[in-house]
């Protein structure tokens, strides 16, 4: 995976191919045919359940699925440990719920999985955890424990944490959720900074403002299937579906 | 009382410690295992080691004793008191202890189980680094008050021989006819060990519930 040359961008990053996924009895994906190229910024929205955050969650086998396959990288997630090794180097995660790890300061958080998986030495793991604590504006925080911080504050950290694996994408999964109302904004900037750096991204999110800014298509998902698919602009003037303008006319009015 | 027979229970008391940290060592580190095992992927480990602790939760500490000392004499293992009596307790610590941890492992949100997955930390970082830390604290209490449990149940060891405190005790009392005044001060040499460590579990309790960290 590290020897991927660059100049094969053209291929798509991450592909699903008739992805389907159960619990138990309960289909939670049906069908899925995805196709991510690399720096597109991809925006899941729906309703609750309607399983946006199984799917980004297939990509780095935090869930694994039943049919079909997905590739990263050309390369099949799914029996194989250590791709799936590889594609968790590769791709960065941040939760709706931060999952900073609360016995190590802000600081240790970053560099444990680059000294441990990366095998980084120390002062490099460091450097780059100062650098990119800095850049998400909390470098002053590094000492810190997660508790001591805003949610908006973690959130942050948790976006340095999975950066200084030097991901190749990330995957987002209600990153502001969690999150009050003031803080929301910050991360969201946050995001956008990192979008705008031409980082690959998937995000589950209800923020139609940040889908608005920054994602080059929109991805409706409503009962484990990929409804609608369009540019922000076209998505959010025309939606095509029923399902689709319901769940908008909902969520716009909320704001 | 004289000097002479206090000193002869302090001795006692000696062993008393000797033995319960030899248990809590040595069932401290077999403990970690047969938590790790429950808490595994793997069917057959979680399924063994359920198995060994429902028979070391469901005897008496007294009759695990008799069968490593005695019980393994008969069918020709003859080992030593010491031996058998670090392998006791060790066996018997493990199973309480790996219970506890389990108890704890499985109450480290799942999220940050995830989340080191999610960074490609694998089996032995994610316990190390990421869950282990938060169990353990999770279990400080309820592990300190087995320990507790552990330097009282001590007194068991007396059947295979060891003067331990509490024979100690009774060979005192048997020497000078002064139960009361014998057994008062096992029992205050008991107190001294075992109140301030239920002190310092309760402190830590309320540390915890209150703690940022």
């Amino acid at each position: 995976m590290n020897n991927a040359n660059p100049s094969t961008s053209a291929e798509p990053m991450i592909v699903f191919r008739h992805v389907e996924k159960w619990y138990g009895s309960f289909k939670a994906l049906t069908d899925i045919n995805l196709e991510v190229r690399t720096g597109e910024k991809i925006v899941l929205c729906g309703p609750s359940g309607s399983g946006k955050s199984t799917l980004i969650r297939c990509i780095n086998h935090l869930e694994p699925y039943q049919k079909g396959e997905l590739l990263v990288e050309g390369l099949k997630v799914g029996e194989d440990p250590k791709i799936i090794d590889a594609v968790r180097r590769e791709v960065g995660m941040v939760f709706q719920q931060f999952n900073l790890f609360p016995h190590m300061t802000v600081l240790e958080n970053c560099i444990l999985a680059p000294m441990r998986t990366r095998k980084t030495p120390r002062e490099a793991a460091v450097a780059t955890a100062r650098r990119l604590l800095d850049r998400v504006k909390i470098l002053d925080q590094a000492d810190k424990y997660p508790a001591q911080l805003s949610g908006g504050q973690q959130q942050r950290v948790a976006i340095a944490r999975a950066l200084c694996m030097e991901p190749k994408a990330m995957l987002f999964d209600e990153p502001t959720s969690a999150l009050d109302p003031e803080m929301v904004k910050e991360v969201l900037d946050t995001m956008i900074s990192l979008a705008e750096e031409g980082m690959t991204m998937i995000c589950v999110t209800h923020e139609m403002g940040f889908a608005r800014q920054v994602a080059d298509r929109v991805i409706f998902m409503a009962k484990g299937e990929i409804i609608e698919e369009a540019p922000p602009e076209q998505f959010f003037r025309n939606p095509q579906h029923k399902r689709t303008q319901q769940f908008l006319g909902e969520i716009l009015s909320r704001h | 009382m004289g000097l002479k027979e206090f000193l002869f229970l302090l001795r006692g008391l000696q062993w008393t410690v000797a033995l319960a940290a030899i248990g809590f060592i040595g069932g401290g580190i077999a403990g970690l295992f047969v938590a790790l095992a429950r808490t595994s992927a793997n069917k057959l480990l979680v399924a063994v080691t359920r198995g060994y602790i429902s028979v070391f939760q469901g005897t008496p500490l007294l009759m695990q004793l008799f069968v490593v000392y005695y019980g393994l004499a008969l069918v020709g293992l003859k080992l030593d008191a010491w031996v058998a009596v670090a392998i006791g307790f060790t066996l018997h610590a493990s199973a309480y202890l790996g219970e506890i941890w389990r108890g704890g492992i499985e109450a480290v949100p799942r999220g940050q189980t995830e989340a080191a997955l999610a960074l490609s930390l694998r089996y032995w970082s994610r316990t190390k680094d990421v869950v282990l830390p938060q169990a353990f604290k999770i279990s400080l209490p309820a592990t300190i008050g087995f320990l507790v449990q552990l330097i009282k149940g001590t007194s068991l060891a007396a059947i295979v021989g060891f003067t331990e405190l509490a024979r100690a005790g009774s060979i005192i009392s048997n020497q000078i006819f002064e139960p009361l005044v014998v057994f008062g001060i096992v029992g205050i040499l008991y107190f001294a060990i075992c109140w301030p460590l239920s002190l310092f579990g309760a402190h830590l309790e309320r540390q915890f519930a209150q703690g940022s960290r």
